[in-house]
């Protein structure tokens, strides 16, 4: 069984797309769209890695990495961001709030399964 | 029969060639006084009668040039009445200035525009290149007519030195046609770059033009009155030798008089110099009217004695004298050296004024649509804005520009040997302007005209000229062989030069006016309509056309990020520190705030792009402020500009299937769009944010599943899936789209509302049809008095706004069994239509957001809208004279939509 990625995001077409590139890798990918409930699902089953989108509903994807990285559990649990928004500033909020890697929408497949690849450590 | 005249004898030189010199020098002192004084009250502020409708008037009259002064008599000598269409079609312009001179001034006043260039390239969505083949045909169509004023000066100078006994060969020509041409240059670059005004009006040199205005009239009515008084003996003796002269006899060529009318006509509001005068440096709309008798009366007064001149100078000197110089050549025949002088100095006004005024204008145009655009597109971070130089690089640039439009002009003078007649000269430069015409009178009157059309014309139109007109204005064997003439180039007999087609026989002139203007507005008018306008151009489009609707300009900048400061440096460089700080402070004052760094509003930012137009010209201004404001521009114009593009390619996806190299292609043009929407990024206001998010979600799917499907390895069920999603994410996109234009012209109130009766019930009826209940569960209740009602207003917006309503109950309504209930109360002069749902209605806190853009509350990808619904509602509902509001304590979602029974007109107007 492939490692697990979790993958937190709340446009359905777009989690669809992901899924089925990291599936067709190897990847198991679970996925989640909601922010508020976002980190029980994490620490109820603590994932190789984690994919975050910024503007989910109830709770913002900074927010939710924030607290990824203050719990023990998940502190060392690779993140990459992804948002629609594109502005350098929210870039440089992720990467000082710990995100690992930072992707902008539209983005391609083979960036999304290369940086996966990478994060996994694969 | 012409009268035998008794030989005069010789008069000994009296005026030396060097007191002409000096007395030259003098004026030119005069003049600068003239306007260094008026320059200087007006920097005062105490300068009313600069802006009074004598001075305007005078100011047109550049119009009448050294070709005027002294090429009308030669003309008049050569071919008789022909002369007066010149004079004839600016007269039916002024006297038409209600058409089309009103229209101008208005847009050139709305607009700030800077010159004709500006106004065709703003007019047609800020574009660069419209504006940089604007001027470049203007000053290759100036070139002609600025050699024609080095070569009256320099003729004038030779006949005082010629009648000093002195003999001049054309080295001595050529050197003072060089001298003369330097001195306009150093005049012109002293008084016209002395200052970037932000509104480019230049109060010295216009006084100076006005002061020029009466000498030239003043010595030719001097000379018109010799003649007839002094030398014919009174009128009826003058009237007399007319019948006698040969210049009755002339045939008129009809084909002719109406290419010349139309010409001069067109002329007259294409040259660019006569645009600066009409247009830029007009004061107040209501000079026009005034002008428009007293300029009339102008030209008339200049063509009084223009036969009787002629008449005198054809009987009077030796056959074989030169025509053009009867004004200059008469009086120093007949010993009057006080009045040679005087007409001397009004051939010298003639010249000096044209080209002051017009090498102003061109410089002003290649500065801002040629040399600035291109420094800024080398220097693409925003850095340069703030710290370069501009201010410095636009007045060298202008500086330049003069010096050389006036080399150019000297190097025509030297190829063409300076020896056509000057009438010919000006007809060609002429003809090379109009080939504006249709792109301007099509930009301000047919909103359908676009871009690729007006390039398109512009473009076929200066190839014809030059081909027909320009280039075989320097005789045969000089630019084009005597053979190309007799059978076209490599033998193609179709293309010769003075016979297009096939088609001889034409006057040369005729001929090419004809085939230039035909195939310029043709290619212009197939151009437009078979080509698609951006947006941007749509709205300017609206703007030009409709001017007098609404003179406001387009609300270009959606709240501004870029920090005062940077702003006030930005416009300190262009505007010059004073005029920029006094705007700054005006507004911070306005806001309630001390000092000179207001809150930058969108409408502040507006308000400064529009001061910057009247300096840089209007794409630039635009560009530039875009820089600092974030990227490459932030305006909803221009995001949806870049949508657009986004948009097109996105007809590539739905399109997707399995053509791989058109998913190549999609996936490239992607790429494209998200650079630019990556540029534009940068930006931390919150609705650039949501637009991009709203822009950038179906695009990543559209983008991940074209790339899927190019992969290739999936199930045939799974292919058509993903192609299904493509499909619908591009429809959501074009939606968004639709939306943001709806919702950008109607902020603009750009709409024609088209007021019609209908009862309500039918409205209702329509607007549940569209609004997709088809698998909902949703129930529409109507209130009885519903059946009752007869509205009057425009019932497809409001049909929209039901549909909105009715598609927001349908998707946010959450009881178990949604109901709709929708009831209408008589008030007096007002509907009130009430649309209650039964869900858990919305928050108090969120009542009033709701009608802001992108002010979704639940979450809008399954809701399938962009949140621009009810802000639409909001400006349909204000533009229909009403308003929109929510309903509190309804136990539920409701909205109450205010109609007045009549719609109050001055509603329009406001936004």
């Amino acid at each position: 069984m492939g490692k697990r990625v979790l993958l937190i995001e709340d446009e359905p077409n777009i989690l669809e797309a992901i899924s089925f590139i990291l599936s067709r890798d190897g990847w198991t990918v679970h996925t989640h769209e909601d922010g508020e409930t976002a980190m029980k699902k994490v620490e109820g089953f603590p994932p190789d890695m984690i994919i975050l989108d910024v503007m989910l509903p109830g709770r913002s994807g900074f927010d939710i990495l924030r607290d990824l990285r203050a719990s023990e559990i998940t502190k060392d649990i690779p993140v990459m961001m992804l948002t629609a928004r594109g502005q350098e500033k929210d870039r440089e909020l992720a990467l000082r709030l710990g995100a690992n890697h930072f992707m902008t929408k539209p983005f391609s497949n083979a960036e999304v399964r290369d940086h996966v690849k990478e994060l996994m450590g694969a | 029969m012409p009268m035998t005249m008794k030989p005069r004898q010789r008069v000994d030189l009296m005026l030396s060639f060097n007191l002409v010199i000096t007395i030259s020098l003098c004026y030119v002192a005069i003049l600068f006084m003239v306007a260094f004084l008026a320059e200087r009250r007006a920097t005062m502020g105490n300068a009313t009668w600069l802006y009074s409708p004598l001075i305007y008037t005078l100011s047109l009259s550049i119009y009448c040039t050294a070709w005027t002064f002294y090429g009308a008599v030669g003309y008049a000598a050569r071919s008789g009445l022909e002369f007066a269409t010149i004079y004839l079609g600016p007269t039916l312009v002024m006297i038409g200035w209600w058409w089309i001179l009103r229209k101008l001034v208005r847009i050139g006043r709305a607009h700030r525009i800077t010159s004709i260039a500006d106004l065709v390239s703003s007019r047609f969505g800020k574009s660069t290149t419209l504006g940089m083949i604007v001027t470049l045909i203007s000053v290759v169509a100036a070139t002609p007519y600025i050699a024609l004023q080095l070569q009256s000066v320099t003729l004038s100078f030779s006949v005082f030195a010629q009648s000093n006994g002195q003999v001049w060969h054309q080295a001595d020509l050529n050197a003072t046609a060089m001298w003369v041409a330097m001195g306009l240059v150093v005049f012109t670059v002293l008084f016209g770059t002395r200052n970037l005004d932000a509104n480019e009006r230049h109060h010295g040199i216009v006084m100076a033009i006005a002061v020029e205005a009466v000498v030239k009239l003043l010595a030719l009515l001097a000379v018109g009155v010799f003649v007839v008084w002094g030398i014919a003996g009174g009128p009826t003796e003058m009237l007399a030798r007319i019948d006698n002269s040969s210049i009755t006899l002339w045939d008129h060529n009809g084909g002719r008089w109406i290419s010349l009318l139309f010409l001069s006509a067109a002329a007259f509001i294409c040259l660019p110099r006569m645009f600066q005068v009409l247009v830029v440096e007009n004061a107040d709309e209501r000079h026009l009217a005034i002008a428009s008798w007293a300029f009339p009366g102008y030209l008339l007064l200049m063509s009084l004695f223009v036969v009787p001149i002629a008449v005198i100078g054809l009987d009077l000197l030796p056959t074989g004298s030169n025509p053009d110089l009867f004004v200059l050549t008469i009086p120093l025949s007949e010993g009057q050296n006080g009045l040679a002088m005087l007409s001397f100095l009004g051939g010298f006004s003639s010249a000096t004024s044209m080209v002051m005024v017009a090498t102003i204008a061109l410089a002003t145009m290649v500065s801002n649509h040629i040399v600035v655009p291109i420094w800024l597109s080398m220097r693409p971070n925003q850095q340069a804005v703030i710290s370069g130089d501009i201010r410095h690089v636009i007045l060298l640039a202008r500086r330049l520009s003069i010096a050389g439009v006036l080399f150019l002009g000297f190097i025509y003078y030297r190829l063409s040997g300076g020896g056509a007649a000057l009438a010919a000269i000006g007809l060609v430069s002429f003809s090379g302007a109009v080939q504006i015409l249709p792109a301007m009178l099509g930009g301000i009157f047919w909103r359908g005209a676009t871009r690729i059309g007006a390039a398109a014309g512009l473009s076929v139109g200066l190839v014809l000229w030059l081909w027909t007109l320009f280039l075989p204005s320097f005789g045969a064997d000089a630019v084009i062989s005597q053979a190309v003439f007799d059978h076209g180039p490599f033998g193609w007999t179709w293309l010769r030069p003075q016979a297009l087609f096939g088609i001889g026989g034409l006057d040369p002139l005729v001929h090419g006016i004809f085939w230039s203007m035909l195939l310029n507005t043709g290619t212009f008018l197939v151009g437009s309509l078979v080509s698609f306008p951006k947006p941007l151009e749509r709205l300017q489009g609206a703007q030009f056309v409709n001017v007098f609707e609404h003179s406001a300009a387009a609300p270009a900048w959606t709240n501004a990020a870029a920090g005062a400061e940077d702003l006030l440096i930005m416009a300190q460089r262009i505007m010059g520190s004073t005029d920029a700080q006094a705007i700054f402070e005006r507004e911070a004052t306005r806001q309630g705030k001390k000092g000179y760094l207001p809150e930058v509003t969108p409408a502040f930012v507006e308000l400064l792009e529009r001061e910057l137009a009247g300096s840089v010209g209007a794409a630039t201004a635009h560009a530039m402020v875009g820089q600092l404001i974030g990227g490459s521009g932030v305006s909803v114009e221009d995001l949806i500009a870049v949508a657009d593009e986004a948009a097109q390619i996105l007809e590539y996806s739905s399109r997707l299937e399995a053509k791989s190299n058109e998913q190549e292609q999609t996936a490239r043009a992607l790429r494209d769009a998200n650079a630019k929407l990556t540029a534009l990024s940068i930006q931390k206001d919150a609705f650039l944010s949501q637009i991009s998010h709203e822009l950038r979600t179906p695009m990543t799917s559209i983008r991940s599943f074209s790339d899927i499907l190019r992969d290739g390895e999936m199930t045939d069920a799974e292919q058509k899936r993903y192609s299904g999603i493509i499909h619908d994410e591009a429809i959501r996109l074009t939606r968004l789209l639709d939306d943001l234009l709806d919702l950008s012209v109607l902020e603009n109130g750009q709409v024609m509302l088209n007021e019609q009766s209908g009862s309500l019930s039918e409205l209702l009826d329509r607007a549940i049809g569209a609004a997709g209940l088809l698998n909902s569960d949703l129930v529409i209740l109507r209130a009885p008095e519903v059946a009752n009602v007869t509205i009057k207003t425009d019932l497809d917006r409001l049909v929209q706004v039901f549909i909105n309503l009715i598609a927001n109950a349908r998707k946010y309504c959450d009881a178990r069994h949604p109901r709709l209930r929708i009831s209408v109360h008589d008030r007096g002069s007002h509907y009130y239509i009430d649309f209650v749902d039964n869900g858990s209605g919305i928050a108090f806190d969120n009542q009033q957001l709701i009608f802001e853009k992108f002010s979704r509350l639940s979450d809008g990808a399954k809701a399938g809208g962009a949140g621009l619904g009810l802000a639409i509602c909001r400006e349909i509902m204000r533009r229909l004279g009403g308003d929109i509001t929510y309903l509190p304590g309804q136990y539920g979602t409701a909205f109450r939509l205010r109609l007045p029974k009549k719609r109050v007109p001055h509603a329009l107007a406001q936004t």
